[in-house]
């Protein structure tokens, strides 16, 4: 188990957060891609979201056509660097190379091609114009992965792209919410900055479009409008006392830690609540920024945690505690928060009973709530004729992505939920096809 | 733009990517599929007198985790039907105007010949390549290499066929003799409009350790097949590189096949002067997908160097490759090891020491494995940083100021010939060579 001390400047933060899957040197890169088969019909390939022609990209690594490699990658998914690092590839590409059937460490995808964007990136390499200007303008909301992924596709089409973002830096959750020793800001902001000097759309930051005005200023200026506008802040608990100063939300837990690096205050106890990917990132990083103890408390059993398995293992051993089938029924303490009250949960029947008899205290300075995020069900109020589902997720059709109010389109955590950066790259460049496709129809 | 279409001896291919003459061309189903996959070009599996296969073919030579280094065949000419494959072709011809069909061709009489070259002339075929390459189960026939290896024969097979074609004639070549130059004269003699090498080369890939039998064993037997693969390419751009500068035989086109599995061997095969390359091991492994590695990496060369067409760079390299009187003798380099990037394995230090001229030492401090050069010893032979397994941690250090400029022919020339052993790389007035007995202080 792993003591991370507090760490006091940037170079003990970046120790403890050391880049789980780090650039790859040229040497690596050479043995690693030699080991790749090519396989026909490829179950990597298969496996991947955004389809990219994996067995390609890393015989052109091998054959060192770096730029050629990366243009294999990014024809397939605009955020190809970032997905190199932040994909869940034991559970995409990797976990379905060949090679785990003989139980050989599958080849190393997601490293080869952030090495591969990388070398384009650092280079500078132009590989995508944009496409000859066919006078449409186009307004995303959001410029997160599915909103950036969009843009880019539709300016190689053509269109004139503006994005309107509410906060001061692009590309979403992945600067603001995923793990630090996953991807740096740097390398976030340097590709969204590569593709957009190549293919140059505007992003209006500071800009929410939160007011019906704005709404239909978007609407008569624009020919078509995208959404990529994620998901919202963390959703409330419904708990006692969970207005309690110290009781936060995972997401904007995450993004203070993401800003304010190793000058964020971290106390010392905390308990985080929830069995999602979420929950095992923060308890990971408050274990990393030093929290003596920090809890993972889950209401059910570990093998029904919604976490992937490589997530979990990762936060235990950055040296979390887990606690599960425990229900918080209670935040305690005064102004601040000084515990979490819990009862036991068993599973009977397939359905989840609190036993009431049984209550214990955690103590901490800290609660993490990790139980999802809230919807954007106000912004999406402010769209006439636009369907939503039973989970506030907009619906779209699944081949174009427009919704049902024919002029929007939508892509990313907006319509799956919450899901991965890769699936918002998707999202974004079918639904900028199906923009071309509707506006070419008229 | 980059424009990669070719004008083969009057062949037109949209791409100089091209399937030789082997299993993957074997049918009009595998060429257009091919075509659709990116492919320029087929040459016909080779069409001739009727033959029986046997079964058990191919054998390989794997060199460490690598599969198909080298390959070998025993296998014959096609034995589908001349009928079926005319047919296919006439098919193939009609879906994929554009590409290139080109029909190799395997007969004995002159009337067979005539009769084959009006066969597929009328089946549509682009052009004719003639196989005098095979060198297993057909030569013992009196085809194939026993052709390719007897330049008089090969001129006059190849005049008979001059005398009947109507579209372009390659002939392709084995290289199973002692000169190239001399069948690649034959056959620009004989009015070939093009040549094509290499076919395979006799080999056996190994021996089964418990039957004695030679690899692939046909029930209990084997015979000597026809080598191919990536461990064949080298021997083939030196063949290409001797037609290719030949001042006569340069004036036919060049195909190069031999071991051509990415872009960067398709660039090779171009430097050296071939315009066009053909594939068969590298398909034969990975299928006809391989050509999308080719096509991106031939194009990414050419637009960062602004080439329009493969004929802006086609043999640039021949002017560099050279006799060895007219290096200069006067071109010094040394080994440089770069601490940081050395990893330790001392294996620089033991080829050096073993294998070369003792121009490395160890550093005698426990816990130190960084080697150093005995920079007076080193030759600049390149063997340690041949072997060196972390890339640019030895690098050949030019150490000449590049003024001086002597060759071994201007030596011939000025009468200055040596009369002792005056290297001063070797056995010079630096050079320190350890004692024999300086061997067994480590027994
Ligand atoms: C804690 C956490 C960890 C994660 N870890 C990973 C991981 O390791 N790997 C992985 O692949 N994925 C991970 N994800 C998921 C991934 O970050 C998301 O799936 C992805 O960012 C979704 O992209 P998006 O473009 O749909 O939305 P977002 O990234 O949420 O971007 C939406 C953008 O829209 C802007 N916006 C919202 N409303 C408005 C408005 N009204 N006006 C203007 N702008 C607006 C927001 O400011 C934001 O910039 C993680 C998510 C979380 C929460
Ligand atoms: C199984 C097999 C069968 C072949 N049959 C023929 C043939 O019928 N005619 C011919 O001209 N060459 C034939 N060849 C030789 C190839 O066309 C080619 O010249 C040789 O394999 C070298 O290229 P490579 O290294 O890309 O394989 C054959 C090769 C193999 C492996
Ligand atoms: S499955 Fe594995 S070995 Fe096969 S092509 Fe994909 S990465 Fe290469
Ligand atoms: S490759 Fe095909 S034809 Fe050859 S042995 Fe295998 S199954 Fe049989
Ligand atoms: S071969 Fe290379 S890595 Fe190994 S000891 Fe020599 S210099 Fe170092």
């Amino acid at each position: 188990m792993a003591e991370y001390k507090r760490p006091t400047s940037e170079a003990e933060f970046k120790k403890n957060f050391k880049q789980k899957k780090p650039l790859m040197n040229s040497t690596e890169a050479f043995y690693e891609s030699s080991r790749c088969l090519f396989c026909y019909d490829a179950p990597c390939v298969q496996a991947c979201p955004t389809s990219i022609d994996i067995p390609l990209f890393i015989k052109q690594i091998h054959t060192d056509n770096l730029t050629g490699s990366s243009k294999t990658i990014f024809d397939s998914n605009w955020l190809g660097n970032a997905c190199g690092v932040v994909c869940p590839t034991g559970v995409l590409c990797e976990g379905a190379c060949v090679y785990n059937h003989q139980d050989v460490p599958p080849i190393q995808i997601g490293r080869l091609q952030n090495y591969a964007t990388n070398y384009s990136i650092d280079n500078n390499k132009k590989l995508f114009k944009p496409g000859l200007d066919n006078g449409k303008k186009i307004a995303i909301v959001g410029s997160g992965p599915a909103g950036i992924s969009a843009a880019c596709e539709l300016r190689t089409l053509g269109y004139e792209v503006d994005i309107y973002e509410a906060k001061e830096k692009p590309s979403g959750l992945t600067v603001y919410g995923i793990a630090p020793y996953k991807i740096t800001n740097e390398e976030v902001l340097k590709e969204i900055d590569y593709l957009k000097n190549q293919l140059g759309f505007n992003i209006i930051y500071n800009t929410p479009i939160d007011t019906t005005e704005e709404i239909n200023q978007l609407e008569s200026k624009y020919d078509a409008i995208f959404l990529g506008v994620g998901l919202g802040k963390t959703a409330t608990l419904r708990l006692k006392g969970e207005d309690k100063l110290g009781v936060i939300g995972a997401v904007e837990f995450i993004e203070d830690l993401r800003n304010k690096r190793h000058k964020l205050s971290m106390p010392k106890n905390v308990v985080v609540i929830g069995g999602g990917n979420t929950a095992m990132d923060a308890a990971s990083e408050c274990a990393r920024m030093g929290a003596r103890k920090t809890v993972l408390a889950y209401r059910r059993s570990r093998e029904s945690m919604g976490a992937y398995d490589f997530e979990y293992d990762l936060a235990i051993s950055a040296g979390v505690d887990s606690l599960f089938n425990a229900i918080p029924v209670e935040i305690i303490g005064n102004v601040k928060v000084e515990g979490v009250k819990f009862a036991k949960t068993e599973v009977i029947d397939g359905k989840l009973v609190t036993i009431t008899n049984n209550e214990f205290i955690v103590k901490c300075d800290m609660v993490i709530k990790a139980t999802g995020q809230a919807k954007q069900g106000m912004f999406y109020d402010l769209i006439s004729g636009l369907d939503l589902d039973s989970k506030t997720r907009i619906v779209v059709d699944k081949d174009t992505f427009q919704t049902t109010n024919p002029k929007y389109f939508a892509g990313g955590d907006a319509i799956n939920g919450g899901a991965e950066v890769v699936n918002a790259a998707y999202d974004g460049k079918m639904a900028a096809r199906g923009i071309n496709q509707w506006l070419n129809k008229e | 733009m980059v424009d990669l279409s070719v004008n083969f001896a009057g062949i037109k291919a949209p791409n100089p990517f091209w399937l030789a003459s082997a299993p993957p061309t074997n049918s009009g189903y595998q060429i257009m599929k091919a075509f659709e996959a990116g492919w320029g070009g087929a040459v016909w599996k080779t069409l001739g007198v009727p033959v029986v296969n046997v079964s058990s073919r191919y054998g390989s030579v794997n060199y460490r985790n690598t599969r198909m280094m080298g390959f070998n065949n025993i296998e014959l000419i096609t034995d589908r039907p001349l009928a079926d494959n005319l047919r296919e072709i006439e098919e193939v011809k009609k879906y994929f105007p554009d590409h290139a069909v080109i029909a190799s061709l395997m007969v004995q009489s002159k009337a067979e010949w005539h009769q084959i070259i009006k066969d597929v002339e009328n089946a549509g075929a682009d052009g004719i390549e003639l196989n005098f390459g095979c060198p297993h189960g057909m030569c013992e026939r009196g085809m194939g290499s026993a052709v390719g290896q007897e330049p008089a024969v090969l001129k006059t097979i190849v005049e008979w066929v001059m005398e009947a074609a109507n579209i372009p004639v390659i002939t392709k070549l084995t290289p199973n003799v002692s000169e190239i130059i001399d069948p690649g004269l034959a056959a620009y003699q004989g009015g070939s409009d093009a040549v094509s090498l290499i076919n395979t080369i006799k080999s056996i890939v190994g021996i089964d350790l418990d039957t004695f039998a030679p690899y692939p064993v046909v029930d209990g037997k084997g015979t000597n097949g026809g080598y191919c693969g990536p461990a064949v390419k080298p021997i083939a751009m030196n063949m290409i590189k001797d037609l290719a500068q030949h001042p006569e035989i340069s004036k036919i086109p060049i195909s190069g096949i031999g071991g051509v599995e990415t872009w960067r061997d398709v660039v090779e095969f171009i430097l050296l002067g071939a315009t066009s390359v053909q594939v068969c091991t590298a398909v034969m492994h990975y299928g006809f997908g391989i050509v999308r590695e080719m096509e991106a990496g031939l194009r990414q060369f050419m637009e960062e160097r602004n080439y329009h067409t493969i004929y802006d760079f086609a043999g640039k390299a021949l002017p560099n490759v050279t006799e060895w009187k007219h290096l200069n003798l006067k071109h010094k380099v040394i080994a440089e090891i770069n601490e940081d990037k050395c990893i330790g394995c001392e294996l620089c230090y033991i080829a050096c020491d073993d294998g070369a001229h003792q121009a490395i030492s160890l550093s005698g401090e426990p816990g130190n494995r960084i080697p150093s050069i005995i920079e007076a010893n080193c030759v600049g032979c390149n063997l340690c940083s041949l072997v060196c397994p972390v890339e640019n941690c030895i690098t050949m250090v030019k150490t000449d100021d590049g003024t001086e400029h002597l060759t071994w022919n201007e030596r011939t020339l000025n009468d200055d010939v040596p009369v002792t052993f005056d290297d001063d790389r070797a056995g010079g007035k630096h050079h320190f060579v350890p004692k024999p007995t300086d061997a067994l202080k480590y027994k």
